[in-house]
């Protein structure tokens, strides 16, 4: 070092130039390398393929009783509701937070299902049950009546263990809960009386 | 280049073997510098115990993971197995398994000690302020290493635990969908999710984390120990620049430090070998179950450590935002009255003010989508994230003259004292189940935990101060 002179006097504008401009391209390059690991997050092709509909045969789905099935990695339950759970359902009304299925339309209630029951047909009822707060699987509470954790005019529904969020037994969400929205309605339809396809509907949605 | 230090003729192979090292690598300077000429007060007491704790236990963390990693699967198909293998099959390993598990639960306790310790003696104050936010950012990476180690076990708890927290990154506006998306690279809980874990929790947090702990402890040294009195010892040094107040690290704290190593080992053994469940708060029992994504345990709740975080995201309810709403208009109110603004200062607080309450769904009742604001559920993650970050700002929040609580009026210690308690009772409600009566009560509690940081400008400053000592206060043994 003691041999070469260092001139301080004047900024060499040239070097400074290059300098940003060596930086910035080391940016780019830097960002366009972070792309590929960053995509690495996204669902892989084999998760995206893995969602095909599936056939649900709801024959020995007795009166009251509810079926669990996988589609997507997520429960869907088919529940046959008796005639007294079906009254209930309008009975109910002013505790909820969206009676009518009003919000983010389309997303959590396909047009068809877009009535107080939640449905195709009123008794048998189609839901995702993963609860719409933080994604647990709310526990069957069919019972109507005072329970733990539970109002004393409780009219029946699920109660969500993870947050304590209820819901009526059309999947709709009681008011002033965690979950902001009712269960979600995947898509499906009846491929015959007895036979539900979930996953795919009329709309050709899937 | 330096110059070569040259040992004495007649100097020993050691002597000369450090001397050679030393003309290459600063052996003998960094151990000078942070362990025999590191001065610290000699007045520390058993608070100070849980630093070099918290080292301890990241060490056995450490070991203990490296070898379960030789026999744990991080599969879908494989994880819950090769863990009940390593329980039974293994030699030893339900050992180690346990000592990895039990670790998790003493690094919390000893950490959560480590940081009273700073809020009991203002160790956050001027000028420790870095070393109080590497700490906070030490304490995240291990919340992070704990929740994603939780998963690796893939039983129900682990599944629905991570189902929960994933989701909760969903919540946020706009992003949150394609994020949780992202976290977990599958539309559920998956294998996809397991590996990424897999891969945080043995290789990316720790790295992190290491190097966080370096920081933390760089810092330490450059502005040196804070102690009980408060009271800064560089202030008074002797002729040759030594604090008079101060005594080396080793072999004075080195020695002391192995008394604490040997109470926590006591304990640590005991729990380890009659209690490795603690009961089912360090193990829970749902997590003895396989994961099974189509059932949700009946009762689902984080483990014991994530608890009073936990409560704050629960008590955000649709009810509790009408609370904020009250609470923010107090707070705006008063920053206008009592708080000395320009016109300028005022139009930002009442702007601001609208915004906050905009988005809390005050105006929802206009029918105006554009006034609808956020979800409860949004504003519950933004609580329970800000209960962790509001930690960051400690150094800022406390306005108090004096750093240590013994010099501060009575009844501060009778605030940290209520704060301690909301913290253990929100801890308990976060493992209940919901329930109407314990969520009021965490809604409260939520109100004072945000308190406690909120009104720390003012409080801490509010009272008698008793004089500080001008040296520490120390008695002989």
């Amino acid at each position: 070092m003691s041999e070469s002179v260092v001139v301080h006097d004047g900024v060499d504008e040239s070097k400074r130039t290059w300098l940003g401009w060596t930086c910035g391209a080391g940016a780019v390059a830097g960002v366009a390398t972070a792309i590929p690991f960053v995509s690495t997050f996204a669902p892989s092709e084999r998760a995206k393929a893995a969602g095909a509909a599936v056939e649900v045969d709801i024959s020995d789905l007795q009166m009251g009783e509810k079926k669990t099935v996988e589609w997507r990695g997520q429960p869907v339950w088919i529940v046959r509701r008796t005639p007294e759970m079906v009254a209930s359902l309008s009975k109910d009304e002013s505790e909820l937070a969206d009676p009518d299925s009003k919000r983010n339309p389309g997303e959590q209630t396909p047009d068809y299902a877009t009535n107080r029951n939640r449905s195709i047909k009123p008794e048998v009822l189609v839901v995702v049950g993963i609860c719409t707060h933080l994604g647990c699987s709310p526990g069957d509470k069919f019972t109507p009546g005072a329970q733990p954790s539970l109002p004393a005019d409780w009219p029946g529904g699920w109660l969500c263990p993870c947050h304590g969020s209820t819901f009526d037994l059309a999947g709709r969400v009681f008011k002033n809960k965690p979950a902001p929205d009712n269960l979600r309605v995947p898509p499906h339809m009846y491929v015959s009386d007895t036979k539900l396809m979930i996953g795919e509907d009329k709309n050709n949605k899937g | 280049m330096a110059e070569m230090k040259v040992a004495p003729a007649n100097a020993s192979a050691g002597v000369k073997l450090l001397t050679w090292v030393d003309n290459r690598f600063p052996a003998s300077k960094l151990w000078k510098e942070h362990l025999s000429e590191y001065y610290a007060p000699k007045n520390f007491n058993f608070w100070y115990f849980f630093g070099s704790l918290a080292l301890l236990v990241l060490v056995i963390q450490i070991v203990t993971g490296i070898f379960l990693v030789m026999h744990y699967k991080p599969d879908a198909t494989l994880a819950f197995a090769s863990v009940e293998y390593i329980m039974r099959d293994v030699p030893w390993g339900w050992l180690v398994r346990y000592m990895h598990s039990t670790g998790a639960s003493a690094f919390f306790i000893v950490v959560y000690m480590h940081m009273f310790r700073g809020f009991l003696y203002g160790s956050y104050r001027k000028p420790r302020e870095l070393v109080w936010i590497f700490g906070c950012a030490i304490f995240l990476c291990l919340m992070g290493e704990a929740f994603m180690g939780y998963l690796l076990p893939w039983g129900q708890m682990s599944y629905w635990g991570a189902q929960v927290i994933v989701n909760l990154f969903s919540a946020i506006p706009f992003v949150g969908p394609d994020l949780s998306l992202m976290i977990r690279g599958d539309y559920v809980v998956s294998d996809a999710t397991l590996n990424r874990f897999f891969s945080f929790h043995v290789i990316a947090i720790p790295l992190i984390l290491l190097g966080l702990v370096v920081a933390h402890i760089i810092a330490l040294h450059e502005v040196g120990s804070n102690n009980p009195d408060g009271v800064e010892i560089k202030k008074d040094k002797d002729a040759n620049g030594i604090p008079l107040d101060g005594i080396p690290f080793h072999p004075y704290y080195s020695v002391h430090d192995l008394v604490g190593v040997a109470g926590f080992l006591i304990i640590f053994s005991a729990v380890i070998f009659f209690a490795p469940e603690m009961g089912g708060y360090f193990l829970e029992y749902n997590n003895f179950i396989p994961a099974d994504s189509l059932k949700t345990p009946p009762h689902i709740a984080p483990v014991w450590y994530f608890t009073p975080f936990y409560s704050m995201l629960r008590a955000t309810t649709d009810d509790m935002l009408k609370v904020f709403d009250v609470l923010v208009i107090v707070a705006a109110v008063m920053a206008l009255w009592k708080g000395r603004f320009g016109s300028v200062g005022k139009t930002v607080i009442v702007v601001a003010t609208l915004i906050v309450l905009t988005g809390f769904g005050l105006f929802k009742f206009t029918g105006v989508p554009a006034l609808a604001g956020c979800d409860a559920k949004f504003w519950g993650v933004l609580v329970m994230g800000g209960s962790v970050m509001i930690l960051f700002f400690m150094p800022w929040l406390d306005q108090s003259p004096v750093k240590s609580i013994r010099y501060r009026p009575g009844w501060h210690k009778a605030v940290y004292g209520v704060f301690v308690v909301v913290f253990m009772i929100l801890g308990y409600l976060g493992i209940e189940p919901p329930d109407p009566l314990k969520n009021l009560m965490s809604q409260v509690g939520t109100v004072i935990y945000f308190g406690f940081f909120l009104l720390m400008p003012w409080w801490s400053q509010m009272g008698t101060f008793k004089p500080v000592p001008d040296r520490v206060v120390f008695h002989a043994h």
